[in-house]
C-alpha cells in the first residue's frame, strides 16, 4: 500500500521509538501536520518559536541519552532553528530536525518562505539532507538517526520539500544502515592503551580531567573505578559535569577560566594529564603553551579531529570512552599487581589538599542583600542534589557549575561550546518531558531568560513543572563583570535599564511567580516552589549586583594566573555606587 | 609545506560544498581543486593542493576523513607519486618571434591546439617544476589568456597509500 511522504515521517519515527516531537507548524509542513492530528503514540509539544522547540529537544536528549525530535517550517521557522542547531553541534547533542521546504520544483526560485536551510546549516550539524524523492525518505530517517547518535553525536537535519511529504510511496522500513564512509572507530588501540596505563601506574603527579564524552558514552562507573583504582584527582570539564560525582573526595570540580584554584593548580603542576572526551577547549585551557607543560598528556576521545586540534598530545587514543576505559582498567590491575605503588600517590593528593585548604571556592555571605552563590548553595541544600539542573550563560551558569554538586551524568544541561543565552529554559522543558516527577531547576539570569520567556506558556498548558531560579542582577552580570576588571568600569550597554517583574510575567502566563529579596526569603520561596508539581515557577532572587564569579582567569593567561574575591575587594572600594 | 591531498568522496550535490566550506570554515586555503568522476560513477575524485605546517595538514586530513561523504583520503606528502597538470596559454607572438615559440613550445612538448591571425594556443602537460618554467617562458611572448586544470596524483606502482 502507497502511503504518504508525510504517514512514512511519522511511521519511521515510531519505528525509531519517538515519544515526544517538539516544533511548530507552518505552510509547507500542514501535509505532516495533518498526520499528526489524533495521533496517539507521539506526543506533540507545540513551543511558542522554533528555537525553543530545538533546546526543547536538545534537553531531551541530554536528558534521556535518546535522540530528540524536532519538526519546523521553511523560511524562518528553519532559519530560526539555526542558534539550537549550532548549541548541539557544539556540546554532541544528537537529535534531528524535521524542516519543511518549497516544493521541488520552486527550489532556487527564491520562493515564499524558501531558505537554503541544508546550505546555512552545513557547518553546524553533523550531516543534512535534502530529500529529492519520497521513495529515498524512509531510508533517510533511518541514516540520519544512526549518524545523529553514534560515534560523536551531534543534530541532522532533514529538508523535506511539500511535495516529498505529499508524494506517496510503499513504506519499507530497512533493517540495517550501510554508509561507507561513515565508521567511527569505538576501539582504541591496544598498544596505545598498555602504554598509557604504564605509564599511569608510574606517574607521581596524575590528574584525570573529564568532559562531556564520559556522559555521552555512558562511562562514569568506568571513570570512577580508573579514579579509585589509582586514587587519582579528577577535575572536570564544565560539560563534564556529572561524569564524576562531585562529592567524591577525589574530586576537584571543574577546571579552566572559573574552575577551582585546586583543580588549576594540580593540572598545571602534574606530571601526567589523562584528558577523557574532551577537546581542550581555549576555556579550559587558557594560554595553550603554558598548559600543563610540565606533563605528559594521554587523550583519549572518539573524534580524531580533537585530538592535537588545541594542544600536544603524547599518547592520543582514539575510541569509545567506556570501552577504551575498560581495556585500560584490564591493564592496569595486570600491571598493578607487579608494583607497590599506591603510596607515591598520597603525597600528590596531600599536596591537592594544601591547595584545597588555601583556597577553596568561597563566597562572602552578606545578611542583608541575596549573594547569588547562597541561592545556588540553597538549591543543592534543599533538592539534596536530586535534580537536574539547566542553566542559561552567564555569571548564573558559572555559579551553577561551582556551587552546586553533580554526583550523576545527564543531571548538568548547560551550553558550553556555543554559550547559548536563552537554552536553559526550554532545555529545561525538554527535561522535564524526559523526566516526569524529577525536579527540573533552570538557574537563570535576567537577561538569559528573556531570550525565550515565550515558552512559560509551552511549560504551562502541558503541566510542567519546570522550576526557574532567576539571579536577577539588573545587569548582563558577566559583561559587566568583564567591563569592571577590564574596561575601567565602563559599563557600556550591558545594564537592563527595564527588567521586567518577573512575577507578573509568570501569572501573566499562568503560571507561578514568586519573589525572594532578603537572604531570609530564599529558603521559604524554594520550598515552596518545588511543592507545585503542576505549573512551572518563576523565583526571582533579586541579588547582589556587585558580585563577580571568582576565581577568574583572564583571557589569554594561563590557567594558574587566577585572580581572586580577597584580591578584588581592593578595586571594591573605589566603586562607585552605579545603582 | 605543500601538500597535494587526494579526496575519493561520494558523487552527490552538495559534497564540494562540504570539502570547501571544511577549508575556508577554518582559515585553511586551496590552492587548487580539481574533481571528477573515478570509474564508479557513484565516487568522484578530488584532488586538492593546499599549505600548512604538519598541525594544520593532520587537522585538514583529519577532518576530511570525518565529513560523512568522505570514503577516502590520500597526502601524497607520505607517498612516491606522478603529478601532473595541464595548462592553457594563448599567446601573441610578435611575428619575428613565431618561430622561436613553436620550437620552445616543442621543448615543452607543447601542442598547438589553435591558431589564429595573431595568437597561438599552447597546451602543456607536466609537473610543477615544469609547469612553472613553461609559464615563466611564455610571459615574455605576451600571455593574453590563461587557463590550468589544477594537479592530480597517483601513487606509483606498489607504493602504499596510506
Ligand atoms: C545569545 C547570546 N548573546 C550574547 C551573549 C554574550 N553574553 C554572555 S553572558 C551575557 C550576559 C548574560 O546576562 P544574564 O542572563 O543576566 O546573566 P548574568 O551574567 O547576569 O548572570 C552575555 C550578553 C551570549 N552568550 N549569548
Ligand atoms: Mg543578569
Amino acid at each position: 500500500m502507497k502511503i504518504s511522504g508525510a504517514e512514512i515521517l511519522v511511521e519511521s519515527l515510531k519505528k525509531e521509538g519517538v515519544k515526544h516531537i517538539f516544533g511548530y507548524p507552518g505552510g509547507v509542513v500542514l501535509n505532516i501536520f495533518d498526520v499528526l492530528y489524533n495521533e496517539k503514540d507521539i506526543k506533540f509539544i507545540l513551543t511558542r518559536h522554533e528555537q525553543g522547540a530545538i533546546h526543547a529537544a536538545d534537553g531531551y536528549a541530554r536528558a534521556s541519552g535518546k535522540v530528540g525530535v524536532a519538526i519546523v517550517t521553511s523560511g524562518p521557522g528553519a532559519t530560526n532553528t539555526v542558534t539550537g542547531i549550532a548549541t548541539a553541534s557544539m556540546d554532541s547533542v544528537p537529535f534531528v530536525v524535521f524542516s519543511g521546504q518549497v516544493p521541488t520544483m520552486l527550489i532556487g526560485n527564491d520562493a515564499f518562505q524558501e531558505a537554503d536551510i541544508v546550505g546555512i546549516t552545513r557547518p553546524c550539524t553533523k550531516y543534512n539532507y535534502l530529500v529529492k524523492d519520497v521513495k529515498d525518505l524512509a531510508r533517510i530517517i533511518r541514516e540520519a538517526f544512526h549518524i545523529a547518535s553514534t560515534g560523536r553525536p551531534g543534530p541532522v537535519l532533514i529538508d523535506m520539500p511539500k511535495d516529498v511529504s505529499a508524494g506517496k510511496t510503499d513504506f519499507e522500513w530497512p533493517q540495517h544502515v550501510h554508509i561507507k564512509s561513515y565508521n567511527p572507530t569505538y576501539e582504541g588501540n591496544k598498544r596505545m592503551i598498555r602504554q598509557a596505563a604504564h605509564e599511569m601506574i608510574h606517574a607521581k603527579r596524575l590528574v584525570i580531567m573529564a568532559g562531556g564524552g564520559v556522559i555521552i558514552s555512558d562511562a562514569s562507573k568506568e571513570l570512577k573505578e580508573l579514579a579509585e583504582f589509582l586514587n587519582a584527582p579528577v577535575t572536570m570539564t564544565l560539560m563534564g559535569l556529572g561524569g564524576f560525582p562531585g562529592s567524591h573526595s577525589l574530586s576537584m570540580g571543574m577546571l579552566g577560566m572559573h574552575g577551582t584554584y585546586y583543580a588549576n593548580m594540580a593540572v598545571q603542576n602534574s606530571d601526567l594529564l589523562i584528558g577523557i572526551g574532551v577537546r581542550f577547549d581555549d576555556r579550559v585551557t587558557g594560554k595553550t603553551n603554558s598548559f600543563a607543560a610540565n606533563a605528559r598528556i594521554i587523550h583519549i576521545d572518539i573524534d580524531p579531529t580533537s585530538i592535537r586540534k588545541n594542544v600536544r598530545v603524547d599518547i592520543p587514543i582514539v575510541g569509545d570512552v567506556k570501552r577504551v576505559l575498560r581495556e585500560m582498567l584490564k591493564d592496569l590491575k595486570e600491571e598493578g599487581k607487579k608494583k607497590q605503588w599506591s603510596a607515591i600517590k598520597k603525597a600528590w593528593l596531600k599536596q591537592i589538599d594544601k591547595w584545597r585548604k588555601e583556597k577553596p571556592l568561597s563566597y562572602t555571605y552578606d545578611n542583608k542583600v541575596i549573594k547569588p552563590e547562597f541561592v545556588v548553595e540553597k538549591i543543592y541544600e534543599l533538592s539534596e542534589g536530586d535534580a537536574i539542573i539547566c542553566t542559561e550563560v552567564g555569571q548564573n551558569q558559572m555559579w551553577a557549575a561551582q556551587f552546586f554538586k553533580y554526583d550523576k551524568p545527564r543531571r548538568w544541561l548547560s551550553s558550553g561550546g556555543l554559550g547559548t543565552m536563552g537554552y536553559g529554559f526550554p532545555a529545561a522543558i525538554g527535561a522535564q518531558l524526559a523526566s516526569p516527577g524529577q525536579l527540573v531547576i533552570d538557574i537563570a539570569g535576567d537577561g538569559s531568560i528573556q531570550m525565550n520567556v515565550q515558552e512559560l506558556a509551552t511549560a504551562v498548558i502541558n503541566k510542567l513543572p519546570v522550576k526557574v531560579a532567576i539571579l536577577n542582577n539588573g545587569y548582563l552580570g558577566m559583561v559587566r563583570q568583564w567591563q569592571e576588571l577590564f574596561f575601567n568600569e565602563r559599563y557600556s550597554h550591558s545594564r537592563l535599564d527595564v527588567v521586567p517583574d518577573f512575577v507578573k510575567v509568570a501569572e501573566a502566563y499562568g503560571a507561578i511567580g514568586l519573589r525572594a529579596s532578603k537572604p531570609e526569603e530564599v529558603e521559604p520561596v524554594l520550598k515552596k516552589a518545588f511543592k507545585i508539581k503542576d505549573k512551572p515557577v518563576f523565583m526571582d532572587f533579586v541579588v547582589d549586583w556587585r558580585e563577580k564569579v571568582y576565581p577568574m582567569v583572564p583571557a589569554g593567561a594561563a590557567i594558574d594566573e587566577m585572580i581572586f574575591e580577597e584580591e578584588e575587594t581592593k578595586t571594591e572600594k573605589k566603586l562607585k555606587a552605579v545603582k | 609545506m605543500r601538500h597535494i591531498i587526494s579526496v575519493l568522496v561520494e558523487n552527490k550535490f552538495g559534497v564540494l560544498s562540504r570539502i570547501s566550506g571544511l577549508f575556508s570554515g577554518r582559515g585553511f586555503n586551496i590552492e587548487s581543486l580539481s574533481v571528477g568522476e573515478t570509474i564508479d560513477p557513484t565516487v568522484s575524485f578530488m584532488t586538492i593542493v593546499t599549505t600548512g605546517d604538519d598541525q594544520i595538514i593532520e587537522q585538514i586530513t583529519k577532518q576530511l576523513n570525518k565529513l560523512i561523504d568522505v570514503i577516502k583520503v590520500i597526502d601524497f606528502m607520505d607517498v612516491e607519486h606522478v603529478e601532473r597538470e595541464m595548462v592553457l596559454a594563448k599567446v601573441a607572438p610578435k611575428k619575428e618571434d613565431r618561430a622561436e615559440l613553436l620550437r620552445l613550445a616543442e621543448i615543452f612538448r607543447g601542442r598547438i591546439i589553435d591558431s589564429g591571425s595573431t595568437t597561438y594556443t599552447i597546451e602543456v602537460t607536466g609537473d610543477e617544476k615544469k609547469i612553472a618554467a613553461f609559464v615563466e617562458l611564455m610571459k615574455s611572448y605576451g600571455i593574453k589568456e590563461f587557463a590550468r586544470t589544477g594537479k592530480v596524483a597517483m601513487a606509483r606502482e606498489g607504493k602504499k597509500q596510506r
